[in-house]
């Protein structure tokens, strides 16, 4: 089975034992995004004060890749700007498509999914999640915004 | 060893696609729920009517338009003979299941559904027969229940059933064969259960019409619907049959050319059945396609190709059962010839992504049954769906992919 490109195990890992998994409490943003071609579902909550992820979870399921794309995303992203999560997702973004380079790092592993377009969705769910959490586009629907904390 | 008798290998060489390879590796092709192969009859005749006798029907005086003509109402009878209608003027062409159910619940709905009306389903049904009735149900203030589905067998609740028969709904629309379990329901028991209460009834053939026989006169339904991509025919085309008086007393659910008797300024009056449900111009090469492509199934025999496809299923259910986390779906006994299932710990798509490495076809996600997999606590499961060209061999590189995916996830 010649699946390295897809199944490093650096996804392998993440995707078993997923970082920041779980609810936030006291967040200010929640957004729950949705892969309707197969059903996965997921919740992304930031708490962003002063503009900067203070902190960063998310719940739902979903497969290997759309796991661990969520995992190393909230580790890359705690802690930072939101401005530079924000270039982060589109340097994603891109990098998945085969439209730019990958950021160096675990995040690379993502790239693997170019040859399989099919599943760029699955890599892209929480990024998604993060673009919209981050007021990146107008709101499609279902984003849910606390100011309090 | 089988107890069934497969059919043999050498028809494989009527589908030209199946001699290739992918990632390297032999295909093959266990995804026939979604949509079954051709045969090269069926892509003959397609070219043959575009290179010979591509005309419009029913309009053109001309030598094109006659063999045309002709052609499209032969294969109205072929459609009727394949599912034992009574007459071509009860089978419409379509463009498939899902369109031939919207012309039911626009039609017949707008003539028979008000508030307060109840449509049932059953909860195993394909979107294709949930989301038309949902809205009809919007628009007239009908209400929809639904027959329940019992554990992982999914097979249906028949008391729940019974009861709800008695409340009289206008009308039972089910899935013969379920797309997501490989449940068979009793669609002659049910239609003669519905028609004792004066219940309307409506049956998704989608996956049985290319697999098993099919009489629509001893199933006893007021419609019958399916695609022909499914039965080895073309795309973008299917069929409706339904019982003379209902059709009759039918309006027309979309204007145009070719279903009308007399235009004028203020008014129209309508062809009768069928003409009066196709307007505008029809996939004519595709209803001659899925003529040919019927009596190819035919000829194989229809009892034969379930044992077939059923025999396959229940072997592969059997093996895959014997992987660690395994959870089967479907029911234990009388399976139709799919299997879907889901490995603990491994998503679906992971499961799919996987064994399209080794060449092998599967379907993974929520099989436009959302509401079914809610309820199992699933997202989606993984699918192996057999028909005729399909071998025990190839059973035995399907199981053994998945033990290798279950290891591969497990390490």
């Amino acid at each position: 089975m010649n699946l390295s490109e897809l199944y490093q195990e650096i996804i392998l890992d993440h995707a078993r034992r997923p970082l920041n998994r779980g609810e936030l409490e006291n967040a200010t943003v929640t957004v729950p995004a949705e892969n309707p071609s197969c059903g996965d579902e997921l919740t992304l909550q930031l708490r962003v004060a002063d503009g900067r992820i203070e902190d960063v979870r998310f719940t739902g399921q979903g497969c290997a890749i759309c796991m661990a794309s969520a995992s190393m995303m909230t580790r890359a992203i705690k802690g930072k700007p939101s401005a530079e999560a924000g270039a982060l997702f589109q340097q994603v973004h891109d990098g998945v498509q085969g439209r730019g380079e990958m950021p160096k790092g675990e995040i690379s592993a993502l790239g693997g999914v170019r040859e399989f377009p099919q599943r760029v969705k699955c890599a892209l769910l929480a990024w998604e999640a993060l673009r919209e959490a981050l007021g990146l586009r107008k709101s499609s629907g279902g984003v849910v915004t606390t100011e309090e904390g | 060893m089988q107890a069934f008798r497969p059919l043999g290998a050498e028809l494989r060489s009527d589908f030209p696609v199946l001699d290739q390879q992918v990632r390297g590796k032999p295909l093959i092709y266990l995804d026939n729920a979604a949509t079954t192969q051709k045969p090269r009859r069926v892509i003959d005749a397609l070219s043959r009517f575009y290179e010979r006798d591509n005309s419009n029907v029913h309009r053109g005086l001309h030598e094109l338009s006659n063999r045309a003509t002709a052609q499209y109402e032969e294969a109205r009878e072929r459609v009727a003979r394949y599912i034992g209608a009574p007459s071509a003027e009860t089978i419409i062409f379509t463009r498939g299941t899902t369109e031939g159910i919207n012309l039911v619940a626009n039609s017949w709905g707008a003539r028979n559904i008000g508030p307060g009306d109840g449509i049932l389903l059953t909860e195993m049904e394909h979107h294709s027969n949930i989301v038309p009735w949902q809205l009809l149900a919007e628009r007239t203030g009908a209400r929809i229940d639904w027959v329940p589905v019992i554990g992982d067998e999914g097979l249906p609740d028949a008391a729940a059933l019974k009861e709800k028969l008695e409340r009289r709904p206008k009308i039972f629309a089910f899935v013969h064969v379920s797309n997501s379990l490989g449940v068979v329901n009793p669609a002659a028991e049910w239609c003669a259960m519905a028609r004792a209460h004066g219940v309307a009834t409506l049956v998704d053939g989608a996956q049985s019409a290319g697999h098993m026989p099919v009489d629509v006169r001893e199933i006893g339904c007021d419609f019958f619907v399916f695609s022909g991509h499914k039965t080895c025919g073309p795309t973008g085309i299917g069929a409706l049959y339904g019982r003379a008086e209902m059709l009759e007393a039918m309006p027309p659910w979309q204007g145009g050319g070719e279903m009308i008797s007399r235009v004028g300024f203020d008014r129209t009056a309508f062809k009768a059945p069928p003409h009066r449900f196709e307007a505008g111009t029809p996939d004519i090469a595709g209803a001659i396609g899925l003529g040919v492509a019927l009596d190819y199934v035919h000829d194989l025999g229809r009892d034969r190709i379930f044992e077939h496809d059923a025999g396959l299923a229940s072997d592969a259910a059997e093996r895959l059962t014997g992987i660690p986390g395994m959870r089967l779906l479907g029911p234990k006994r009388g399976r139709a010839g799919l299997v879907s299932f889901a490995l603990e710990g491994v998503h679906a798509h992971d499961v799919v992504s996987l064994a399209n490495e080794e060449g092998i076809a599967l379907r993974g996600g929520h099989h436009c049954t959302q509401p079914l997999m809610r309820k199992l606590g699933l997202a989606s499961t993984a699918r192996a769906s057999f028909y005729i060209y399909n071998t025990p061999a190839e059973v035995e590189r399907l199981v053994e992919a998945v033990a290798k995916i279950q290891k591969f996830f497990q390490r």
